[in-house]
Formats: C-alpha cells, structure tokens, sequence
C-alpha cells in the first residue's frame, strides 16, 4: 500500500500528528479513524509498545504506543492523547499519538528521502521527510511500526 | 427412511457442489478465452465434475442423465488433451450444456423425466464440436407426451425443427421496465441485433401509451411483440437480451412454422404476465422461461436459499454487537438511575428478549443437522468393510442433531478416521467373531445427541475392545513410557492419542499409519471439544468426542486476574474451590501445589503467567479453578475472584494482531471493555516455561 502511493504522482493526502515533540505524518487513505484515548486490555506477553486491545465497534483492536515504538520513550496515556486508527491491508491497528495536527495535501516531489541518520530504527520507520517553512514532517512507514507479533503469527 | 434413498440424497447434495465447480470453471475458462490464459487444471476440474455426476447418475439408474452427461464429458475430454480448442461458440455450448445437466439432476431428484425442451439440440452442439459419430440426432430422452407443452418454452418440435430446415420462429414477448431505460439500454439496438439474426417482424403495443400531457418521460409504456425466423438457437436470441434480463417482461417461445404474417399466436394462457395491461403494475417478476426454474417452483416443504456464508458470519457478528449493545444500555440505564422507571425497564427487558430470540434464530442458520455427515460416514463404513473383508453393519442414531456448519465441516476428516479405525481396528475378523460367540457381522454405530448445551458423538463397535496390554507394551516399544510405568485401564486407552502410536502390527490400507488418533484429538480440541474412549474387553469401544454447538459464543465464567477481567471457559472448568491454607503445599522453590481430594495439583497463577503481577499472591485468598485437560492432566488456575458466568460471543485476535500464548480469543464484556478467553492448557503448558513478558519484547526489536 505504501509503495503504491510512492509511484503514484500528483498530490498526496496526509494526516500529521505528533509524537512526542516531533511531528509526523500518515497517508490519509489509511486512517479509518480518529478517537480518543480510553483504556486498554492489557495482553499478555506482547512487546512493551502495544498497550493493550480496545473494542472498535465489536473489533477487537491493538493499539501501539508509537512514542514507545519510534524509541522516543514510553507515553503515559491520559484524555489528551488521541488513537489514530490506521488500516492496513485488512489488519487495523491504533496508534496512540500525543495529538493529531491537520491534513496536509502535499506534491509527491516534495517528500524528500530520509536524511541518512545513523541510527538504523529510524532509517526504517521513516519513508522520507517534508520540511514546510516552520517545521520538518516525517512521513511514516506505518508496515514497518505494526507490531510485529502479528508477522510472525502469519508467517507460521 | 432407507438408507437408498439417504445416499441418493447425499448424490444430489454432491451433484450441487459439481455443478457448482463446473460453472466456475467454465467461467474461469470463459475469462482466460482471449490470451488462452485458463490452466489445464480447470479443464480437468470441470472434466470431473461433469464425469463424477455421470457416475453417480448411473449407479441410480438415471439413464438420460448419463447419456447426457457422457457427451458432455466426451467434448471436455477432447478440450482436455487438447484436440479441441476452446473457443467463445464452444464455451457457449458448454455453458448451456451445463445448464442443461442442471436440469436433467434436478429432474432426477424429483424421479420426473425432463421433457426433452434443448435437450438434443444442446447434445447436438456438443457432438458438433467434437464431430463424433454420434452427431447423429441425439436419442431423446423418453418424454411423455402431454409433459411438454405447457412446461418449457421449447415444443419438442424444436429438435425436428432445427435438424430440418434449420430455422426457427420465435415468438418473443417483450415488455420493458422503467429499470430498463433507467440503465441505459435502448429497446431500438435490441431490436436492431434481432433483426440481424433472421427475418424479424415487429409489432408495437401502444395502447399503454397515456395523453401527451400525462407521459412522463422516465416511464416505459411500449411493448413489443417480435416475431423471428432464424437458424439461431433460442439461447442466441435469449443471449440478445442478457443485459435487460430481469429489467423486463419477457418470453421467447419458439412454434411451429405458422405463415408469415399470419396471426401472431400469444404465449400460451398460463404464462402471459405479457400480455396485462401495460398500465396494471408489473407484478410477476419477468418470467425466465427457463425449464430449470420449475423444478425450484415445485418444490413445496423444503425451500431453501443458498446463501454465502461470509453473510450469515457478518449478522452473526452484528447481531453479538447488538447483545453487547443492549448489555451496555442496561448498564447506562441503570447507572442513571432510571431503572426505577416502569416502562422502561419493561421496554428494556423487551429489548433483551428480542435480542436473546435475534441471536438464537441467527445462530440456528448456521446449524445444520449432522445427516449429511452421517451420510458421508456409511460409505466410509462400506469402503473399509469392503477392504477389511469384515462384514460391517452402520446404524445411526440422532441424525437430526443439529450443529453449527463450521463444526460439521471440520469433523469430516477426524470422524472418517475415527469410522475407518473402528471397522480396521475395533471388529474382529468374521472368524474370529464366530469364535468369540458374537454373530459374523459386526455393527458399528454412529450417534448424535444434544448434551446440556454440547454435542455428543459417539463412535462405537461391538468388537474385541482395547488390548491393554498389547497398547502397554507398544506404548514401551515406541518409547512413549517407561517400561516400569505403572498406568490404569483409562491411562492405558488414552495412549491410544498419543502422536506416533499405532497398534496394527501391519500397516494397513485404511489406517495403522501411526497418525490416527492424536489428529483426530487435536482436530476436536480446535473446535473446543473433547474425545474420550471407553473400552471393555470383548465388548467393544467407544470413543465420545463432545463439543460446542457453535463457534460464535461460548460459557465463560467472567474471573477476575489482578484487576484484568479474564474469561475461563466453562468446559475446561472441572470445580471452583477455595483452597484451605493447610492444603496448599510448596513444592521447590516457586511451585506451589494444592491437594484435592488426596490428589496434587499444581497451581497456577494466572496473574502471574499473563504478567498482570510481578510476584505471586497468596493463594489462599484466592479461587481455585480446577481444569483437565483431554489427557487427564489437572491445573489448579489461581484468580482473585469469580465475577460471574455467562455466555460470551467469541472474538478472533489474529486477525488485527496475531495469536497471543495462553489466550484463545477475546470476548466484549457488557461494559464494552474486552476481555481476554483464556486457553487454560496452554497456559498450562507455558507455565512450566516461566515467560518473561520482556524477553518477547527484545527478540522483537527491529
């Protein structure tokens, strides 16, 4: 899903949000929605970075603390942070974000690659950045942040 | 009811699945035509479903049905080894021969004889494409005489008409819907192609048509009578109007050569929505004059729909949403205190009734008696006593037990197994019977019967029973156990489910290939159910399996795990207890144990195997589930406290993130939180492993 909005030219829709203090940015065609935070059921034995599962209108969703998976430490979630539910494929998972910014449509020309940090995590999670005149926007490869349970209970 | 007429049943069922497969594979076929794209496969796929009716309609004797299905197999044959190729003329006789065979079953369900209607000219084509011999005028089918008219479209003149001047008259009836111009379609290029095919006479009906004033421009008002003279087959000219199909009033008849310009004879009487009022309301839907849609008509007491499923499982998910909602209503209602309120509460309880009866009339859609699956076991019954020169005797009993289809599905392959070990293993030789007293034919029974709330499936054979001490020492052989184990009757016959255990000193055709029983085992225990055996010595076996009715909901008891609410399956549950401090003991440094009735139990703490608690509490607060599991292994499962025990609607995790250890599924509670479905033997089992919840964690790193 993601490559294909590479190839695709003209203008993309995005969704930015942050995340900690920086701000980051999802292809708007894969957020289903917007919501709130409320409380998790905690699962057991999963990575650190998932807080837990909610019930979306009878889906039973995981939700990823993405300040905790992009290694800008864990978040304490109160009402002020906000899930953002993304689709991917057919999987939805939220992402607990500090909060959602706006939407921005942006030429595909302006995305630039990711400047080459030394640090391999961010190389992966980041697809390329968009500086605007106040601020940096990193666009997120959301495949690579899924949990990656999920991966490996596929592929056995 | 005999067992004939029961298998004939399970023919037409299986007749329905082939003609399925055939029409998707004709129709991949028909997609792959243009860049010759369809894999051999198909061809093959569609070859045998054609070729499997053929061999079933032959052991019932359904003669035009045979030969029907003969030629159509002769021309796939062909198209199969490449002598013929496929092409859009050949695929649209294939298609219509396919329909055709629809019809020939459908009328060998009903023991009727199928009046020849396109019968022999489809046979016709067919023999056409592949030049046979026979292209011969195809021998009709026996039609009795006064069957035809009235019945299909097509008089039985057609075949004479066709083979001999090669042309025929229809006469078509059309009357377009409001839909019909609404679509885009234009009655003049319909006209138009019609022309194209033969010697076409128009003539309008108008007298539908209101003042000037009064017409509105959406609406239909004309209808036609065509009258046409081609060399075309009727499914040529019905293909003319394939896009308006069901957007209109419409009959094709085809009659005997009248004079040109004669009189227009009207469809006959009974079948002539055409010839109402063009202003009355177009009330019968447009008649597809097709013979096929009669044999559905006629059938009365058993009418069905054939609906896909993945329909059935979304009501089934919105009709859960729909109890959970009422549930959180309650809850809202009653936090507000209005609860107190008569009506409401009255509308409130109505509301829960209704929901309970939604529930329960969407969960029994999806339940089917086990029959079929009976069905399918007497021919498995047959084959083995066939190969195991064992005179063999099926009874079965509660065939009307109805269980959800998923179940049935999935318990295909277990049973078959289970039957075939039955008759291999459990009955003895004739020889052996007679010498034991017993009578030659042994007897194998199948049984279904509803059990509070569960499905009870026996299997059953009246043979030499389970050979203990053959099993002991095989069990030794294999080393599965320590020669010295020292095991009772029940311990003995479970080896039976332990992987790589076979007692057949031989390997045989049927079964004894040493991965029998402890598949069946694990296929029940995936549907949540159990299998266990009973065995006596010269009497016979039994093996039980029990399961749920259904997989959407199960019984949960609602526990409380450090503060998360879990849900324990009821059927794993064998007693809840609050241990006494004397009867926990500590075994080693971290285990503890629990005496039940002078047995030991380990304990586990379910706070601390799902990481809820760091350090264990003290048991003696908490409750005390008692599980088994199929093997007979018992867990004590520590939880803080039982809140409450009700049925659940079951929610799958892997689909949005993967299978987490210990737990089944998930569950929405009434106050729309999600509570987890604990696997209690998993967790069981993982226990021994002591997880660390962040050693998963590190693995995980990118």
């Amino acid at each position: 899903m993601t490559t294909a909005t590479h190839v695709q030219p003209g203008v993309r829709e995005l969704v930015t949000f942050r995340v900690g203090d920086q701000d980051f940015c999802i292809d708007i065609m894969m957020v289903r929605e917007i919501r709130g935070w409320s409380p998790a059921t905690i699962l057991p034995h999963a990575p650190k970075y998932v807080l837990g599962v909610i019930n979306l209108r009878g889906s039973v969703v995981p939700i990823v603390d993405l300040s905790a998976r992009l290694g800008l430490g864990p978040s304490v979630p109160d009402d002020r942070h906000v899930i953002v539910i993304a689709v991917i494929g057919t999987q939805a998972t939220g992402f607990l974000v500090s909060a959602v910014a706006d939407i921005i449509a942006v030429d595909a020309s302006e995305v630039q690659p990711t400047p080459d940090v030394t640090s391999e995590a961010t190389r992966n999670f980041i697809e390329g950045v968009i500086v605007t005149r106040e601020r940096m926007l990193r666009v997120l490869d959301i495949q690579t942040v899924l949990p990656k349970v999920a991966e490996t209970a596929e592929a056995s | 009811m005999s067992t004939a007429n029961d298998i004939r049943q399970t023919f037409f069922q299986e007749c329905d699945e082939l003609l399925e497969a055939l029409d998707d594979g004709l129709s991949e076929i028909d997609d792959g035509i243009a860049d010759a794209t369809f894999s051999i496969d198909t061809v093959n796929a569609v070859f045998r479903a054609v070729h499997s009716i053929k061999g079933g309609a032959a052991a019932f004797g359904l003669d035009a049905l045979v030969h029907f299905a003969h030629q159509f197999e002769t021309v796939l044959d062909a198209m199969r080894s490449g002598q013929l190729q496929a092409t859009e003329e050949g695929m649209k006789i294939c298609h219509r021969a396919a329909d055709h065979l629809n019809d020939l079953v459908a009328a060998g369900r009903e023991n009727r004889e199928l009046d020849a209607g396109s019968g022999p000219d489809i046979a016709a084509r067919l023999a056409g494409l592949v030049a046979m011999p026979e292209s011969a005028p195809a021998p009709t089918p026996p039609v009795s005489g006064e069957g035809g008219f009235g019945f299909a479209p097509l008089s039985l003149d057609l075949g004479a008409i066709t083979q001999d001047s090669g042309q025929t008259t229809f006469v078509i009836a059309f009357r377009p819907h409001r839909a019909l111009y609404a679509s885009g379609n234009d009655t003049a290029l319909i006209l138009r192609e019609l022309d194209e095919m033969g010697v076409l006479t128009v003539e309008v009906a108008t007298e539908g048509l209101p003042d000037f004033d009064a017409i509105e421009a959406g609406e239909a008002y004309l209808s036609w009578t065509l009258r046409l003279v081609t060399e075309e087959s009727e499914g040529a000219v019905r293909d003319v109007f394939e896009f308006v199909e069901g957007m209109c009033d419409l009959q094709i008849e085809a009659v005997a050569d009248a004079p040109a310009g004669a009189e227009i004879p009207l469809p006959a009487a009974p079948e002539t929505p055409v010839a109402a009022p063009v202003g009355a309301p177009p009330a019968p839907p447009p008649a597809p004059a097709q013979s096929r849609d009669k044999p559905a008509e006629a059938e009365g007491p058993k009418a069905t729909v054939r609906v896909n499923l993945d329909l059935v499982d979304r009501l089934i998910n919105m009709v859960g949403e729909l109890v959970i909602n009422q549930a959180v209503l309650t809850q809202c209602v009653k936090d507000a205190g209005l609860l107190d309120r008569g009506d409401l509460s009255t509308s409130l309880a109505e509301f829960r009734n209704l929901a309970r009866d939604i529930q329960e009339s969407v969960m029994a859609i999806r339940a089917q008696s086990v029959k079929p699956l009976f069905q399918r076991m007497a021919r498995i019954v047959r084959e083995a006593a066939e190969l195991s020169g064992k005179e063999t005797e099926f009874v079965t009993e509660g065939e009307a037990t109805e269980v959800d289809k998923t179940i049935i599905e999935r318990l295909v392959d277990p049973l078959t197994h289970m039957i075939r070990n039955a008759v291999d293993h459990g009955l003895e030789s004739p020889q052996d019977r007679l010498a034991a007293g017993k009578p030659a034919t042994g007897r194998v029974t199948l049984s279904a019967a509803h059990r509070s709330g569960r499905v009870l499936i026996e299997v059953s054979d009246d043979g030499a029973g389970i050979n203990r001490p053959k099993v002991f020492q095989i069990a030794v052989e294999k080393g599965l156990i320590p020669p010295e184990s020292q095991l009772k009757d029940a311990e003995i016959d479970n080896l039976l489910f332990m992987p790589g255990f076979s007692t057949a000193s031989q390997v045989s055709n049927l079964s004894g290939r040493g991965v029998g029983m402890d598949v069946v085992r694990s296929a029940i225990q995936k549907l949540g159910g159990r299998v266990s055996i009973q065995s006596q010595r010269g009497k016979g076996t039994t093996m039980s399996i029990s399961l749920p009715l259904t997989l959407a909901v199960l019984d949960g008891m609602v526990v409380d795990v450090a503060g998360q609410t879990m849900v324990v399956p009821i059927t794993a549950i064998v007693e809840t207890l609050r241990p006494k401090p004397e009867d926990i003991h500590a075994l080693g440094a971290d285990n503890l144990v629990v005496s039940v009735r002078n047995k030991l139990v380990p304990v586990i703490d379910l706070g601390v195997v799902f990481g809820h608690r760091g350090a264990p509490a003290s048991i003696s607060d908490m409750v005390v589930l008692l599980v088994e599991s199929d093997s007979h292994t018992s867990w004590a499962l520590a939880v803080d406290q039982i809140f409450d025990q009700r049925q659940v609607v079951i929610k799958g995790l892997e689909s949005n993130y993967g299978h987490v250890p210990g737990v089944a599924a998930a569950t929405i509670l009434g106050d729309g939180n999600i509570a987890l479905i604990i696997d209690p033997e998993e967790t069981a089992h993982r226990s021994g492993a002591a997880i660390d919840p962040g050693e998963l964690a590190l693995l995980d790193e990118v």
